[in-house]
């Protein structure tokens, strides 16, 4: 547990330094939802329509922007190989890191969201449901990113090959995402059964996620 | 210094082969080595130094081949048991020196010696505070040093470790690779420079 611990707590240190990736993404996602009214305009109806899509959209697009650093810094300092020497399971330490890129740079998303919301029309308990709704999927989003994150190591071609990877994979996530939020807001859906999958999504990644990307780094192992 | 605890061990290579990029670098190589026992690895650029010492540590699959440590802790695999000190030092240039060690020595685990007592051993007491990324390329092999003497294993696996260090850097480096041995610790070198220590010659790759 020491172990996990101070590999989580490493990774969150340089993520929060100045170059880490925590702050990018929370950027990312204030400028996508700032320009978005200017964008579509001044129909105060159809921004708080359009509202937890864009902000769904814009939490999407942030967490990729960082996930493929993930395992790449590690890999090109060597760090990687004394993690897959060490006596932490592979797959403990992925699920490690993967808790600490959701915590330096997920968290940080849903705790923007409810000053975003307002930007977007939305009333509390929308922007609440949205930010829920986020709670509930980033994990997702960050689980299976790592996936991909660990097959750019192994491959060597970096960001877009996992962009291509990821995206497939998140859209589920987003789907239901946005299925829950709009149910709050316009019905005719109810909340719970479209958040139940969401958070079933979560669940199923929070096991495949880390066996995935450790046998990916291991086949990689050059 | 307490020892390591262990008995003595023994590491050995059989028919070893070693294909890298569908490149037979090398086959059938045989090799041994003890406890308090140095093996300098040589050959010439691209025989496989570095790809032996990646063998050894798990960090390739060897083509053909054993590679077995007797003696040692039988709970652990042999990666488990080896630091390997290779050219990239996995310092992150955020966290400080101090912050850099504890890392390490808290993820490595396992018996620990001092991590300030290891930091004044390699010269580097002065920057504990300093963010890795303002050291100098010797000064960042001196707080990889710092990592073999926190974590102790009992082999170890360096490759080209006097690179970057100063005269001063390699008599000091020479210093703790002689504990390392006289604690019943293991060598094993790839270099082309002279090691600074006794140590036995493995040569690989057909002579150039």
């Amino acid at each position: 547990m020491t172990a996990l611990f101070a590999l989580v707590r490493r990774d969150i240190r340089i993520a929060l330094r100045v170059g880490g990736g925590a702050l990018i993404g929370v950027l990312f996602f204030l400028t996508v939802v700032v320009l978005m009214p200017f964008a579509v305009g001044p129909d105060l109806a159809l921004l708080s329509r359009l509202g937890p899509a864009i902000l769904w959209l814009g939490a999407l697009l942030a967490s990729l922007l960082t996930l493929d650093r993930m395992f790449m810094a590690d890999h090109e300092d060597g760090s990687l190989d004394l993690i897959t020497m060490s006596r932490t399971p592979l797959e403990l330490a992925c699920a490690a890191k993967a808790l600490a890129h959701w915590l330096a740079a997920g968290l940080p998303l849903i705790v923007a969201t409810p000053v975003l919301g307002l930007l977007l029309n939305l009333d509390m308990v929308a922007t609440g449901a949205v930010a829920l709704t986020l709670l509930a999927g980033t994990p997702a989003l960050t689980f299976t990113g790592m996936i991909g994150a660990a097959l750019a190591v192994t491959l060597h071609r970096g960001g877009l090959l996992m962009a291509v990877l990821v995206l497939p994979l998140s859209i589920p996530v987003l789907i239901f995402g946005v299925a829950a939020s709009q149910a709050v807001i316009v019905g005719p859906m109810t909340f719970g059964a479209p958040f139940s999958i969401l958070c079933a999504l979560s669940l199923v990644s929070l096991v495949i996620g880390p066996f995935a990307a450790a046998a990916s780094l291991r086949q990689g192992l050059d | 210094m307490s020892g390591l605890g262990h008995g003595k061990i023994q590491l050995s290579g059989r028919g070893v082969a070693c294909v890298r990029g569908g490149r037979e670098v090398f086959s059938g190589l045989d090799f041994e080595a003890a406890s308090g026992e140095a093996v300098a690895v040589v050959g010439r650029n691209g025989s496989g130094k570095t790809s032996l010492l990646r063998l050894i540590a798990g960090l390739l699959v060897p083509a053909g081949g054993t590679i077995a440590l007797e003696g040692g802790d039988a709970e652990l695999t042999l990666p488990e048991q080896c630091h390997y000190l290779g050219h990239r030092d996995a310092l992150k240039p955020a966290l400080s020196v101090a912050e850099n060690l504890s890392f390490w020595a808290d993820f490595l685990g396992g018996a620990r010696g001092d991590a300030t007592e290891s930091l004044a051993t390699v010269g580097l007491e002065h920057a504990t505070h300093l963010p890795a990324g303002f050291l100098s390329a010797g000064q960042r092999r001196r707080l990889s040093l710092a990592r073999l003497l926190t974590v102790r294993r009992p082999v170890w696996l360096l490759d080209e470790p006097t690179n970057a260090l100063d005269v001063a850097g390699q008599e000091m480096f020479g210093g703790l690779m002689r504990e390392h041995l006289s604690r019943g610790g293991m060598i094993v070198a790839a270099t082309h420079a002279p090691l600074g220590i006794e140590s036995r010659e493995l040569r690989i790759g057909r002579a150039a």
